[in-house]
Order: structure tokens, then C-alpha cells, then sequence
């Protein structure tokens, strides 16, 4: 009995402290701000985070991820929400926004809605960057690449394969003007059944070419090593290889879609004023420019977008001659018809 | 213990004495059953609680419809008494109006929307447009309120596609999940060709998971055999390569694969240094890739357990067969491979329920027609929102391994008992 009553103590002391460390109150975290990854995180890091931190004091805690609004959905209705502003397509902003996920954004805190562009502006959330697809390719192995999306199509001009992202997002898109569509009205044929079933056939002719990736940071690889010639991509990410690497990718802006990404807070933010001071200072001109000194991206407010450096501009959307020939992505659309177009074409790779 | 027995019956012990011994006996044999299970019940609670209880109420998803109920609770109460496959009454469309402005105040309206669209595409728009157009008061019979305002509210499929959404209980996302779905009269139906993706993804996945376990087999047999015969001092170095690449990241390995395998890479650059081929040979981005990668990320599962069930065979079984005039052959099949099956066997389904989930692998190394299902359950929790349809894809894929392994259990236990 005398020996066993220590060891007992030393258990219930055990397990005491266990329980007590269960109740014990978390410390409140800091504010945390959430991006793609990549070359992106790190030019918005440069760009405002850090100097964030030193000029305001309020501790700033980064994270990544990848997309998807049920992420999203998750960490807000779940209950172990640990973001506060994250960086969103557009889809996700319309969907999250329709779902409750999103706090209003305070529109006076950041100069009023006049102050950016039109398309930048949304009850929830603030534009954070524009960017295009576009197709891409190495000139160093191929001098002369194709000038538009009937030429990315010709196979016999330009051999060797060609590399689309792995969703009829897009690629439909391209499909038709490939098939001579004009980009302003690629969405109005879209819509029709015709018009998805001459997509799908203009695929069909380019489909034993192609590779099929699913991440954007496999393109400067699979161009760089020849695996593909000619790929779909976003303009940043082979300009910053091109800076970073020493390489030669060339792309080509006619006929690209372009897009904006958003900034938003989740609902239920312990941090809301603090997030949208984080919002303020990132979306101020002088601030806002720097980030197109770190990465090519269009600019949503309209004075940082004045005031930039013509060099910073030439290789974004902000470039007017960049839109030329070119689509706005109809969010729309893909909100009503991603399930049943990718259904189907899940349902045409696998034949 | 014998002896024990014999004197208690030889002693004057009465009937009642062994009554009480026996009464005894059940008490304490009570007692420490009720003292084993008191031990289990936090364990057992947790499991319920954070393991079992969220999962279900997730898969519960699969067979629930909640947000056209919610949106238009008369309305979807209405349409699912009536039952009739035409067009519904005027009490029912009047009160549809009226709860169809109320939702767009109240924000109800948009997930409903979603939610039709999922079995019927354009209902978003359809929707949505009509809620805006919606005038506020109006003389004209409230079904032709709304074919002015798009005609599809004449079609007796849009007002189908509310009804078989309006209940508690649906069939809706189960049905999709297997291709199949209901008319407008609610008899089921092929879904159309252009669209009929899963049954063949199923399939697919089975496949892919049954190659991936029979290649690990292959590979993954002399390996655990090498290392179960080698001395201790050599093994225990080489074992811990093998539990290497568990260590590293999934995507690194996965990647490190693209280096390998793609057309410059170094599968390639070796063939074609030692004059096997003048093109290149297509390792990666398509099925030849994913069974690759798989069945390296998947190795050790088979090797491990195998390697403990080799451990513990002992020579001596070997050396007695051969004695007894087996052949080395016949020594190896019948005596040593057959201590082995159930380990191998054991290490195979790991390999195989495990393949069965993974999707990240397929999709870096895969072509377009490798992806396995659940890159579909993933995109439908992730991208599109649809958790009902992702449900109804993970309750399948449950229900067809469980009823996969019960059947592999039930094989198992015949040859054991086959074998006494």
C-alpha cells in the first residue's frame, strides 16, 4: 500500500495538468494573411508585408494556399477558422460572398469605390492583382513561335507538343478562338450547346499534342526542359523565370483572357480592423506600385496605375495594348457551368 | 487443477457452497469485463465523438436536401405532397412568387439556386434572373408572370428538378454518383453519354489501386526477403532506406518522378545513351507514369509488414522440408511462401485502400484520363461546393472497399480453415 500510493499521486498529477492544459485560453493569434505560394508570396512580401510590419507594429503571420472555395468554407463554418485575408479568384469571391464566408468590405477606410478600377470593386472584397492566360513558349529552342491561337493549333508549323491546363476552364475558351471566334464573342458562343460541342471537337484536333497539366509552376519546367514547346500560362511566371533563371520565354497577349484576383476577410476575423488596415496600406498608390516592380500584375487602383513606370506596365493587362484582342473571363459562366462542363470533359479525355 | 476439484467434490462442500463459488465466480468475471470496458470508454467516446460522428454527419450530406427547403419552405412542402410530374397548380406557382422575392431579401435564394443547378445547369441564371425580374404586383396568372419572363417556367423538367429538391431526403447526389438520373417523372435514367464519367472512373480506380498493389508485390517481395535474410548490421542500414522516402514530402517524391521520367530526363538520357531507342520513350503524363510514381510512394507499406511476418519464420521449417526430401523449390513454394501469404496479403490491401485515395500523385504524372475518383471528390469539396455530390462519392467508395475487404476476410478465414 505505502509503495503504491506515490506512483497513484504521480498519475493523477499527470493527468491533472493534461486536463488543466485542455482549459487553459489560447492566446488570440495574429493577424495572418494567406496568398498563391511561389513567386507571388514572395513579391507581395517584399512589396508590403514586411515594410507593414515595421511601419504599423502589428504583427503579421503568412500562410499559402492553393484555391478552392470549400477550403474556404471549411475553416469559416468549421468553426477553426485560423485566416484572415486571404487572396481569392474571382469565382470564390462570387461564390464565398453568395454564401455568407466574406466580411463587407469598409470601401471608406480605402478611399471610396471611385477610386479603383470598376472591375476591382466588390461589396466583398478589393481588386489585388490582374493577371492574364495567355500562351507562352521558349525562344531559345523556337525563334519563331505562333502569334496567335490558330497558330498555337498548327501542329505542323510549330511541331512538338503543347502543354493546357487540365480543366475545360480556359481551354474551351481558347478552343474557339483557335476555331476563329472573336474574343469578345467567345462567351456568347459558349453559352449556346453548339458552341461547347465546337470547342470540344476544335480539341480533339490538338488532343494527341498535349500535355495536360495541373499546376501553373509546372509551365516554366515543361517548357524549359522541351517536354512541351508552346504552353498555356500565366505572363508572370515566365517573365520572373526569365529574370530569375536567365531564360528566354516569349508570350504572347493575343487573345488572352484576363482576370482579377481579389483580397477579402472571412467572416468571424477576430482581427477585422486590423485586416483592414493591412488592406488600406497594401492598397494606397505608392504602396500598391511596388508590388509591380516584384512580379508583372496589373494594378486595381487607379492613381498607382497612372503613376507607374511605363516599364512595370508593358508586360500586364494595365498595357492597353495588352487588351487589344483580348476577353475579360466571364466568372459567370464558370460559376454556373464548371460541374457540368467538367463532367464532360473529364468524360471526353478518358475516350 | 485437477486435484483442486476432486477434493472440493470429496469435502463436505454442500449444493449451496458451490452455488456461492459459482456466483462468485460470475461477480468477479463481471466486474472485470465492466472494469475492461470503463478503460475503453474514453477511447471509445473519442473515436465517436471526433471520428465517427463528423464523418457521418458529412456522408449525411449524400442523401439530404436542405437549401430549397430553406429558401422556399411552402412552396418545396407543397410540390412534395402533390407528386405530379406537369405543371404545378396556381395556389402552388402564386406562393412560389411571393417565396421566390422573399429569398433574394432574405439570401436564401442563391444557394437553392446552386443547388438546381447541380441537377439541372442554367437554373442559376434561370433563377436568379426571374427573382430580379420579378414585377411586384401583376393582373396576368402568376405562371405566365413567369414565362414572360423566361419560358423554361413552362417546361414540366424545371418545375421536376424543384420537386425531387424540396424534400428532406433525396436520391439526387447517390444517383449522379453512378450515372444515372431522374426525369421529369421521376423514373431513373442513363445520364446522357457526353456526360457519364464515374462508373468508369470507379473502375478505373480499382484497376489502377489493384496494378499498383500487384506491382508492389512483385518488386516488393525479394526485397522484404533480402532484408529478412541478410545479418542484422546490414539490414538495419538498408531498412532505413527503405523508410526513407516515407520521411519526405509526397509532392517532393512526386516531382523528383517528373525530373526522372520526362522526355529529357534521366530514364531517357540512359536509354538512349546505351543505344536502346532514338525517340524518346512517354514515361510521364500518362499511365505508365502514375503506376510508376504510385508504386514507389506506396513500396514501403508492402515491404514492412512483410519483413515482420519473414522475421518471425523460422529456418528451421525450411531446412526440415528439404530434409524430408522436398526440392528446393517445392521447400520455398510450400513451406515459406505459404508462412508468408498472409503477410503479403496483408501488406497488398494496404497498398491497394491506399492507392485507392490518392489523387495527388495521378494528377501531376497522369494524363487526362488517369485521374482517379477522388481528384472528383476533391474537386467537388474544393472547387464547385457540391459536399452532397462529394458525399455520395465517398460513401461509395466506402461501401465498395468495406464490402471488398470483408469479402477478402471471409477468403482468408475459409483457407485457414482449409488449412487446419
Amino acid at each position: 500500500m505505502s509503495r503504491r500510493n506515490p506512483i497513484r499521486l504521480a498519475l493523477l498529477l499527470v493527468v491533472g495538468c493534461a486536463l488543466a492544459s485542455c482549459v487553459r485560453h489560447e492566446p488570440e493569434r495574429e493577424l495572418t494573411v494567406v496568398g498563391w505560394g511561389g513567386s507571388s508570396q514572395r513579391a507581395h512580401r517584399d512589396a508590403y508585408w514586411t515594410s507593414f510590419v515595421v511601419h504599423t507594429g502589428v504583427p503579421l503571420r503568412e500562410d499559402v494556399w492553393h484555391g478552392g472555395i470549400g477550403v474556404l468554407r471549411t475553416k469559416v463554418q468549421g468553426g477553426a477558422n485560423d485566416w484572415d485575408v486571404v487572396q481569392v479568384e474571382v469565382e470564390e469571391l462570387l461564390m464565398g460572398c453568395e454564401e455568407g464566408l466574406f466580411e463587407p468590405i469598409d470601401w471608406q477606410m480605402l478611399g471610396g469605390r471611385e477610386q479603383y478600377l470598376d472591375v476591382a470593386v466588390n461589396d466583398c472584397g478589393v481588386g489585388a492583382m490582374v493577371w492574364s492566360q495567355l500562351f507562352g513558349y521558349d525562344a531559345a529552342r523556337m525563334p519563331e513561335g505562333p502569334r496567335n491561337w490558330a497558330e498555337f493549333w498548327d501542329v505542323q508549323r510549330f511541331p512538338g507538343r503543347r502543354g493546357l491546363r487540365r480543366t475545360p476552364k480556359y481551354t474551351l475558351e481558347f478552343a474557339l478562338m483557335a476555331d476563329g471566334v472573336e474574343p469578345a464573342d467567345v462567351y456568347k458562343v459558349l453559352r449556346t450547346p453548339e458552341g461547347v460541342d465546337r470547342a470540344f471537337r476544335k480539341l480533339d484536333e490538338i488532343k494527341p499534342y498535349t500535355v495536360w497539366w495541373s499546376s501553373i509552376s509546372q509551365v516554366p519546367d515543361l517548357l524549359a526542359s522541351g517536354e512541351v514547346t508552346v504552353s498555356m500560362t500565366s505572363p508572370g511566371r515566365l517573365l520572373v523565370a526569365n529574370r530569375e533563371e536567365g531564360r528566354n520565354f516569349k508570350v504572347v497577349w493575343d487573345g488572352n483572357i484576363y482576370s482579377v484576383d481579389y483580397w477579402v476577410i472571412l467572416k468571424g476575423s477576430p482581427r477585422r480592423e486590423q485586416a483592414m488596415q493591412l488592406l488600406r496600406y497594401m492598397k494606397e498608390p505608392e504602396h500598391e506600385m511596388r508590388l509591380a516592380h516584384f512580379i508583372p500584375t496589373g494594378l486595381s487602383n487607379r492613381a498607382a496605375i497612372a503613376e507607374l513606370e511605363p516599364e512595370f506596365k508593358r508586360d500586364t493587362p494595365s498595357n492597353p495594348e495588352n487588351l487589344q484582342h483580348a476577353v475579360e473571363l466571364d466568372a459567370q459562366f464558370w460559376v454556373e457551368n464548371l460541374e457540368s462542363l467538367t463532367q464532360r470533359f473529364n468524360a471526353w479525355a478518358s475516350q | 487443477m485437477a486435484t483442486v476439484t476432486i477434493s472440493v467434490s470429496d469435502s463436505m462442500a454442500s449444493g449451496e457452497e458451490r452455488q456461492d463459488l459459482r456466483a462468485a465466480l460470475r461477480r468477479s468475471e463481471r466486474r472485470r469485463g465492466l472494469l475492461a470496458v470503463a478503460l475503453l470508454m474514453p477511447l471509445a467516446i473519442f473515436m465517436l465523438a471526433c471520428f465517427f460522428a463528423p464523418i457521418a454527419v458529412l456522408l449525411a450530406r449524400a442523401f439530404t436536401d436542405r437549401e430549397v427547403p430553406a429558401a422556399w419552405p411552402v412552396t418545396a412542402a407543397a410540390l412534395r405532397e402533390r407528386q405530379s410530374s406537369g405543371l404545378p397548380d396556381r395556389e402552388i406557382v402564386m406562393k412560389f412568387v411571393e417565396e421566390l422575392a422573399a429569398s433574394r431579401r432574405n439570401g436564401t435564394l442563391l444557394p437553392a439556386a446552386n443547388r438546381l443547378n447541380h441537377a439541372l445547369p442554367g437554373s442559376r441564371t434561370l433563377l436568379v434572373r426571374t427573382a430580379e425580374a420579378l414585377p411586384a404586383t401583376s393582373s396576368d396568372a402568376p405562371i405566365d408572370v413567369l414565362a414572360n419572363i423566361d419560358a423554361r417556367w413552362l417546361a414540366p423538367q424545371t418545375w421536376a428538378v424543384i420537386r425531387q429538391a424540396a424534400g428532406p431526403l433525396t436520391s439526387f447526389y447517390v444517383l449522379a454518383a453512378v450515372d444515372l438520373h431522374l426525369d421529369a417523372g421521376d423514373r431513373v435514367h442513363a445520364s446522357p453519354a457526353g456526360q457519364r464519367v464515374f462508373i468508369s472512373v470507379f473502375l478505373r480506380t480499382f484497376w489502377i489501386s489493384a496494378v499498383v498493389a500487384a506491382l508492389c508485390a512483385v518488386l516488393g517481395y525479394p526485397l522484404a526477403y533480402l532484408l529478412s535474410s541478410l545479418p542484422e548490421r546490414i539490414a538495419h542500414p538498408l531498412l532505413v532506406l527503405v523508410l526513407l522516402p516515407f520521411w519526405t514530402s509526397v509532392l517532393v517524391r512526386t516531382t523528383a518522378w517528373m525530373v526522372l521520367l520526362q522526355d529529357q530526363g534521366l530514364m531517357n538520357g540512359m536509354l538512349r545513351d546505351l543505344g536502346l531507342l532514338s525517340e524518346p520513350l512517354q514515361l510521364i503524363y500518362n499511365r505508365a507514369g502514375v503506376y510508376i510514381a504510385l508504386t514507389h510512394v506506396l513500396l514501403p507499406y508492402f515491404v514492412l509488414p512483410l519483413y515482420a511476418v519473414m522475421k518471425r519464420i523460422s529456418p528451421v521449417t525450411t531446412r526440415a522440408a528439404l530434409s524430408l526430401g522436398a526440392t528446393p523449390a517445392q521447400a520455398f513454394w510450400r513451406v515459406y511462401f505459404a508462412q508468408t501469404l498472409p503477410g503479403a496479403a496483408a501488406g497488398a490491401l494496404t497498398v491497394f485502400v491506399l492507392a485507392l485515395g490518392y489523387y495527388i500523385t495521378p494528377a501531376l504524372v497522369g494524363g487526362a484520363g488517369d485521374q482517379m475518383i477522388s481528384y472528383f471528390i476533391a474537386f467537388f469539396t474544393n472547387q464547385t461546393l457540391n459536399w452532397g455530390m462529394a458525399a455520395a462519392l465517398s460513401m461509395l467508395l466506402l461501401v465498395t472497399t468495406s464490402l471488398l475487404l470483408v469479402f477478402c476476410s471471409r477468403l482468408s478465414g475459409r483457407r485457414e480453415l482449409a488449412l487446419r
